[in-house]
């Protein structure tokens, strides 16, 4: 952190035209409510476009429709604000296109676990390089108040007025029994130290790094992390050198802190699970999976005349010789 | 060999045919077309082999259409009427633009397909039959009483029938001839049809290219052998005299044709995911993409496929979603978000038999109205379609390019019958202009904004990612000409008045379409897709007869050229021919008051205010120009073209 503002202070007493500053990345104000986590997970978001320098121009920020996706309007970069479910598909195309951009998909737990169910394990399994934020905030709020996949049990909305009846969808978890992992982690949006260094590993990670962030929603949820919130204890928060820095400022707040090595699926898949506290940090990580643009697009960047010698050449397998 | 027992059925006199035999195959009779038929079960190479005459015929000279015959199942039972499986050829002197009417020859590996397209009244009257006739010494009693009764009932029918030990001869040469009696066949046939040998044995080299020298020689082999015997023991020997065009040609299908239609728009990114009858397309192109920097990417479902190709034109140059009627149908939602954010898309839609799931392998021209309007809200885009195979490829291409130059999604429909027909096209000159360049990637000057509509086209400078000074937020939220989120009536109805003014700008570029026929008379036929060459060559019958029919084929459908109304209003009567559902108005209860209209025809009597009838059907086979002489001269004599 401190890091970080030397070097923006730096640049700017050396009038280094060409840095980029904070303010770089701002877009229209948010209207987001007073309270709401996602401000947060957007001022994170802008911190770390600053810290790795993103040129604005060659960033994207892909979203689906809930409040969550509402974030790349409040960016300075490109933005894509798409359809309900489908940002990751989205998202895929834009990188298949072009792998020099840096692609980040922010949905919501409706959007993604929701209508959206279906992109996400595929994306996962694809392993395309970008960045995916889960704005996990356990119901509905752009349509007010409806039941979401992760809501609590008993929760009481406008389309559960006697409380619902379904477990929770552990998304974590879920992430974790995917196949083709390559990053699996879980931040949580009031503790914005933790959140920022988990966004920052998910970036540098090269593959689709999936972050599940827990996130207030003062509106229709208020209260409801307050267990977390009031009682660092119950947040089992994981270090290691290939995770959250066991020597980071804020690690001696948290008690039941646990040494996790990020290449343990058995020990990540346990801490997913539900359980008397929650599990905060990198759970899982594996950066020998290979992405599917590295797979599928071998981009030889052929000039013209290449490609219609190919086409001709396919002519030459359907054409009908005028011979004797 | 002594039980070969080679039978032909006695030539009855009552059946008359152009080509009386018998015929000795030193002097073959001269025709001007024939329709042939080879079927079989599923998996004994009809298909390959009906394809494989083809494109000897049309290496002869011969203007050729093929249509697949496709059973729904991939392994239907054998020996089951509805799992005829095969390929129909109709060759000509001339150019051939459809499947024709009945077919003149049919190879039968069994009875029981050939049962099949006879109860699809596919067959002609008094044609001929080359029937395998294996199954008349077979072990089960009841396959031989089955065979017996067919071969009694077509006697009696008065076909001309040749019983051919296909199997028995095969022996000589395989110990499997189940797998290679299709080239006998292809032998057999390029005797009767007095085909160079040479070019059956290179077609032969061509289909087997992949497999190792010895299956190239025996399927040599037993071509050979076909076309021994078929000299030796048929009385049978036909030429259509072909005519050599000074142009190179190729020979494809339809689906070959689209996908090489992609590969040469310079797009380079196709998403799908599998359907019928689509998806052949997406085989051939991935196969060759990678040759021109393309991939092929097969999503997890249509959604995604059409998502996963909007992100990629966003980022770059325009991409493409090929799909079937029930992924178009799942697609609209993000047709409508590129019609909303003006992102340039590709949508191809090889129609089949709807509603629901409906009849996957089988043509239908059901999705006209939903390609134009099936999104919800206005979300316009061009529609237009493909007459033949040669339309596949080249709209491809005119799909990129408008879909380029006015920033709105594009869908090119074709359909199952052009999926899988064969057709000859004269050779393209692939141009440098195909291949725009790659995304603009320079600085947005200051000030400009990514929606900053021209008052009068409705067109605007699209901003790509990576484009400094471009950044802003796409959405498909109503929005402002800086891509913000609006939340005024007036931005709102701004945007759909630009996003509209586009078509209009868009039809000022179309040429008005040319009567087939004369400009003026009784009765026009208006068509659309691959019923082209079918209503022309009626038109052409029945102006043979001395009707003043003409036709009008129309390939924009969305936005249509001006100049249409004054076409329609120059004759008497008109109406659309197409392959959909109508009601009839001799139907129960159907009056012109709840008449429901096919596709084209509730188009044209909306747009030019005019009684446009209609009559279409929905059989799932391709139209029938006989068929469609004698809609014509009911049309004309009744006023009405239903029975």
């Amino acid at each position: 952190m401190s890091d970080f503002i030397d070097r923006l202070s730096t640049s700017v007493a050396d009038l280094d035209e060409d840095a980029y500053i904070l303010h770089d990345y701002e877009g229209a104000v948010s209207r987001w409510c007073h309270g709401c986590g996602d401000n947060a997970i957007l001022a994170a978001l802008q911190k770390l476009c600053a810290e790795e320098q993103l040129p604005p121009e060659k960033t994207v920020f892909v979203s689906g429709i809930g409040c969550a996706s509402r974030l790349p309007h409040y960016m300075g970069t490109y933005g894509f604000h798409g359809l309900h479910g489908r940002a990751l598909p989205v998202a895929e195309g834009i990188k298949i296109k072009r792998p020099d951009l840096h692609v980040f998909v922010n949905t919501g737990d409706g959007d993604c676990c929701a209508i959206g169910a279906g992109h996400w394990l595929h994306a996962v399994r694809y392993n395309m390089n970008m960045t995916v934020l889960l704005h996990d905030n356990r119901v509905y709020g752009l349509t007010k108040n409806q039941v979401s996949p992760t809501s609590p049990q008993g929760l009481v909305t406008n389309t559960t007025p006697r409380g619902s009846s379904l477990q929770p969808l552990n998304a974590l978890a879920a992430t974790l029994g995917m196949s083709n992992i390559s990053f699996v982690a879980q931040a949580v949006d009031w503790l914005p130290g933790v959140l920022y260094d988990i966004i920052h590993q998910a970036f540098r990670h090269r593959g689709l790094s999936f972050v599940s962030i827990l996130q207030r929603c003062p509106h229709y949820l208020p209260g409801h992390f307050d267990q977390y919130i009031k009682n660092p204890d119950r947040i089992r928060l994981l270090s290691h050198p290939d995770g959250l820095d066991p020597d980071a400022p804020y690690m001696h707040r948290f008690p039941s802190r646990e040494a996790h090595d990020p290449s343990n699926l058995d020990r990540a898949r346990e801490l997913a699970a539900v359980s008397e506290r929650l599990s905060v940090g990198i759970l899982y990580r594996d950066d020998a999976v290979p992405c599917y643009e590295d797979l599928y697009r071998r981009e030889k960047h052929l000039p013209i005349e290449a490609k219609m010698a190919a086409l001709e050449r396919e002519f030459d397998r359907f054409t009908v010789l005028p011979e004797g | 060999m002594d039980n070969l027992n080679i039978r032909q059925s006695e030539f009855p006199a009552q059946s008359a045919t152009e080509h009386q035999g018998p015929l000795a195959p030193a002097a073959p009779l001269q025709l001007r077309e024939h329709i042939i038929e080879v079927i079989s079960d599923s998996g004994e190479g009809a298909q390959k082999c009906g394809q494989s005459f083809a494109s000897i015929a049309a290496k002869m000279g011969n203007g050729i259409w093929t249509v697949e015959i496709i059973p729904a199942e991939i392994e239907p039972p054998p020996r089951s009427i509805a799992g005829a499986s095969g390929n129909r050829i109709r060759i000509g002197s001339h150019r051939v633009t459809n499947g024709g009417d009945e077919a003149d020859l049919a190879v039968a590996f069994n009875e029981q397909v050939l049962r099949g397209r006879l109860q699809a009244g596919a067959l002609r009257r008094g044609g001929i039959i080359l029937l395998e006739n294996k199954w008349r010494f077979h072990r089960d009693p009841d396959i031989v009483a089955a065979y017996t009764s067919t071969y009694d009932e077509v006697i009696r029918d008065g076909y001309r029938v040749y019983e051919i030990p296909m199997e028995q001869i095969c022996f000589q040469y395989t110990s499997n001839p189940a797998l290679g009696k299709n080239m006998f066949v292809l032998g057999m046939l390029s005797a009767i049809y007095s085909m160079d040998l040479k070019l059956g044995r290179q077609q032969v080299a061509f289909t087997f290219r992949t497999k190792s020298e010895d299956v190239v020689d025996r399927n040599v082999q037993l071509l050979e052998a076909g076309y021994t015997w078929a000299r030796e023991s048929l009385d049978l020997g036909f030429k259509i005299p072909g005519s050599r065009t000074k142009k190179t040609q190729l020979v494809m299908n339809g689906n070959t044709a689209l996908a090489l239609g992609i590969m040469a728009s310079g797009m380079e990114v196709c998403a799908m995911y599998p359907i019928t009858p689509a998806t052949s397309a997406a085989h051939y192109l991935s196969e060759i993409f990678e040759h021109v920097d393309g991939i092929v990417h097969q999503a997890e479902d249509e959604i995604a496929a059409c998502a996963f190709a909007i992100g990629a034109s966003y980022a770059g140059k325009c991409a493409v979603t090929i799909t079937s009627g029930p992924g178009m149908s799942l697609k609209q939602e993000l047709i409508g978000l590129a019609a909303m954010a003006e992102v340039p898309l590709v949508v191809i839609n090889v129609q089949r038999g709807g509603p629901s799931t409906g009849q996957p392998t089988k043509v239908e021209q059901g999705d006209l109205l939903q390609a134009i309007f099936g999104a919800h809200g206005d979300a316009p885009r061009v529609v237009l379609a493909a007459a033949n195979i040669e339309d596949c490829f080249y709209l491809a291409i005119t799909a990129r390019h408008i879909a380029e130059t006015f920033n709105l999604p594009v869908v090119l429909l074709s359909d199952a019958n052009l999926a899988t027909a064969q057709q000859l096209f004269v050779r393209p000159q692939p141009k440098q202009e195909w291949y725009a360049v790659a995304s603009d990637q320079t600085e947005i000057p200051k000030g400009e904004q990514p929606y900053e509509w021209d008052d009068r086209t409705g067109l605007r400078r699209r901003f790509i990612p990576g484009q400094p000074g471009g950044m802003h937020t796409l959405t498909g939220l109503a929005h402002d000409r800086a891509s913000r989120v609006a939340y005024d009536p007036e931005i709102n109805e701004e945007g759909i008045r630009y996003r509209s003014r586009k078509l209009a700008s868009f039809q000022k570029t179309l040429a008005t379409p040319t009567v087939y026929g004369d400009p003026s008379g009784d009765l026009l036929i208006v068509g659309w897709g691959s019923t082209k060459g079918v209503i022309e060559e009626a038109v052409d019958r029945a102006r043979a007869d001395g009707s003043a029919v003409s036709s009008l084929h129309l390939t924009y459908l969305q936005p249509m050229a001006s100049g249409i109304g004054e076409i329609l209003k120059r004759f008497a009567q008109v109406m659309t021919v197409e392959i959909s559902w109508s009601d009839s108005l001799d139907d129960a209860f159907v009056s012109v008051d709840n008449r429901r209209y096919s596709n084209l025809a509730w188009l044209l009597r909306a747009r030019y205010l005019m009684d446009v009838d209609c009559w279409s059907e929905v059989k799932g086979q391709p139209l029938k120009p006989g068929s469609v002489v004698q809609i014509i001269r009911r049309k004309l004599e009744t006023g009405r073209p239903h029975v």
